[in-house]
C-alpha cells in the first residue's frame, strides 16, 4: 500500500468548499423532497383507506409502482423522458429553474411518497376503528374525522418509522449526483477525479452521512422513551 | 412514441451483447442480485450473531459495522469498494466483482438486524430450556433458535432481496454494463425515445420485484400461523 495521505488538501481551500457546498447541496434537496414525500404519502394513505373504489386502485397502483422499480431508474425517467410525461407549463417552469436539482427532487418524493404513505396507512390502521366510527356518529365528515381526529393520533406513532424514511430519502439523495446535481457524494466523486485523493475525500463524505443518521437515531430513541412509552396502544 | 427503439433493443436489455459478447442486461442484475444475496446471508448471519454476544469484544465490532454501513448511502459503499481494491490490493478489481462485493458488505448490515431482531423474538423460554437440558451456547443456537427464527425471517429476508435487486440498478455508476446501464447506452445512441426506454426498464424491474414483493406477503401470511413468539 504506497498510497499517501493528504488530509490538508480536503480539509482546506477549494476542496474543503466543495464539500461543504455539496453538504449544503445534500440537505438542501432532501430537505425539500421530504416535505413533499410526506404531503404526498399522506394524500396517497388517505386516498387508499377511503371507500371510493378508482381512489382506491390509484393508490394502490402508485405504491406497488413506485416501491418496486429502482429510483435510478426513476431518477433518469424524469430527467431524460419529463418532456413526455408532464404538460408543456411544468416543464418549461422547470427549464427555467435548476432543472437538474428539481428533477431529482421529483424522483426522490415520488419514489420515497410511496413509502411513507405504507408507513401512514399503518399508523392509520394501529388507531382503533371505533375512533373513526365515533368521530363520523359525532357528525364530522370522513375527511374531518382524518385531520382532526385520526391523522393527528396516528402521527405520533408513525414519527419512528417516518424518521427513517427521512434518513433513507438523505442517503438515497446521493443517487441524484447521476443526472449532475452538485451534492455530497458528487462533491467528493470530483475531488477524486481532480486529485486521487479519493480515500480522504469519501472518508469525510462518509462521516458527514453517519453523522446525521447517528444524531437522528439518537433523537429518536429520545422521542421513543418520551412519548410513545406514554401512549398505550 | 417510438416503441421501435425498445423492441429492436430488447435482446439487449435482457441479456446484453450475449453470446457474442459479455453477458449483460437484466441477466446481469439478477446473478448479482442472487450473489449479493446469498454472500449477504452469511455475512448477516455470522454478524447478526456476534451483535447478540454478551462478550464485548465480539459484540462491539459488529455494532460498528451495522451502524456505519446503515448510515452511509449504498452509492458511497459502492465507491469505497471501487477506489480504494486499487490501492488496497495494488491492482484494479472487474467492476462487476467490486460492485457484488459492496453489495453484500452493505447488505450484510441490514440482514445482521434482521437477524438479530428474529432472534430476540423467540419465547426466552426456547433459550433457557434447551440450556437447561445441557447443551452449550452454541448448541442451542445452532439446533434450537437458528432453525425456528430463520424461517421466521423468510419474509424479511425477500424484503431485502427485493431492495437488493434494485440497486443493482447503481453498478451502472461504476460501469457495470447491467440492466439501467443497457438503457443509458440505447438512449444515448437514439436520443430520441427516452420514456419509451426507461418505461420498459422500470417494468423489467417492476414485474421481478412485484413477484417477489407478492410471494414474501403470502408467506408472512402464512409463517404467521405457526410462529412462535416472544412478549
Amino acid at each position: 500500500m504506497n498510497y499517501q495521505f493528504d488530509w490538508h488538501l480536503v480539509m482546506s481551500g477549494e476542496y474543503a468548499q466543495w464539500l461543504r457546498e455539496g453538504f449544503v447541496t445534500t440537505l438542501e434537496i432532501s430537505a425539500v423532497s421530504i416535505v413533499l414525500a410526506i404531503f404526498l404519502g399522506t394524500v396517497i394513505a388517505v386516498f387508499r383507506l377511503s371507500k371510493v373504489k378508482p381512489l382506491e386502485w390509484i393508490s394502490m397502483a402508485y405504491t406497488e409502482f413506485f416501491r418496486n422499480t429502482p429510483l435510478l431508474v426513476q431518477i433518469f425517467f424524469w430527467y431524460f423522458g419529463s418532456e413526455a410525461v408532464l404538460p408543456t407549463s411544468v416543464n418549461e417552469w422547470l427549464y427555467a429553474q435548476d432543472f437538474e436539482f428539481w428533477a431529482g427532487v421529483i424522483s426522490l418524493t415520488v419514489y420515497s411518497s410511496a413509502f411513507v404513505a405504507e408507513e401512514i396507512r399503518s399508523g392509520i390502521f394501529s388507531i382503533p376503528k371505533t375512533q373513526l366510527e365515533a368521530s363520523r356518529a359525532a357528525g364530522l365528515s370522513f375527511l374531518q374525522s382524518m385531520g382532526y381526529v385520526i391523522l393527528p393520533q396516528a402521527f405520533r406513532i408513525i414519527i419512528p418509522p417516518l424518521i427513517s424514511q427521512c434518513l433513507n430519502i438523505i442517503k438515497n439523495s446521493s443517487l441524484v449526483m447521476t443526472i449532475g446535481v452538485a451534492e455530497l457524494t458528487y462533491m467528493a466523486r470530483q475531488i477524486e477525479s481532480y486529485t486521487f485523493h479519493g480515500f480522504e475525500a469519501f472518508t469525510i463524505s462518509t462521516c458527514l452521512y453517519i453523522m446525521i443518521s447517528l444524531v437522528v437515531s439518537v433523537c429518536m430513541n429520545v422521542y421513543d422513551k418520551k412519548v410513545l412509552r406514554s401512549m398505550h396502544y | 412514441m417510438n416503441w421501435d427503439i425498445v423492441w429492436n433493443n430488447f435482446d439487449y436489455f435482457l441479456i446484453g451483447a450475449y453470446p457474442e459478447g459479455p453477458l449483460g442486461g437484466l441477466a446481469m442484475s439478477i446473478l448479482l442480485a442472487l450473489g449479493g444475496i446469498f454472500g449477504a446471508f452469511w455475512l448477516g448471519l455470522l454478524f447478526g450473531l456476534m451483535r447478540l454476544s454478551r462478550k464485548k469484544w465480539i459484540k462491539w465490532p459488529a455494532v460498528v459495522y451495522i451502524e456505519i454501513v446503515r448510515g452511509t448511502p449504498l452509492l458511497m459503499v459502492i465507491f469505497w469498494f471501487y477506489f480504494l481494491a486499487p490501492i488496497v490490493l495494488g491492482h484494479t478489481l472487474p467492476e462487476a466483482t467490486s460492485a457484488l462485493i459492496a453489495f453484500i458488505v452493505f447488505t450484510g448490515a441490514y440482514i445482521a438486524e434482521i437477524v438479530r431482531a428474529g432472534v430476540l423474538a423467540l419465547p426466552k423460554g426456547q433459550t433457557e430450556a434447551a440450556r437447561g437440558t445441557g447443551l452449550s451456547h452454541f448448541q442451542t443456537m445452532v439446533h434450537i433458535i437458528l432453525p425456528q427464527s430463520l424461517r421466521n425471517m423468510i419474509p424479511s429476508f425477500v424484503n431485502q432481496f427485493v431492495s437488493l435487486t434494485k440497486d443493482t440498478s447503481l453498478a451502472y455508476i461504476i460501469g457495470v454494463n447491467e440492466l439501467t446501464r443497457t438503457a443509458t447506452q440505447v438512449n444515448n445512441r437514439t436520443l430520441i425515445a427516452p420514456t419509451e426506454i426507461f418505461i420498459t426498464i422500470a417494468v423489467l424491474y417492476f414485474i421481478i420485484c412485484y413477484v417477489l414483493t407478492a410471494t414474501s406477503r403470502r408467506l408472512e401470511r402464512q409463517l404467521a400461523k405457526y410462529q412462535a413468539r416472544g412478549n
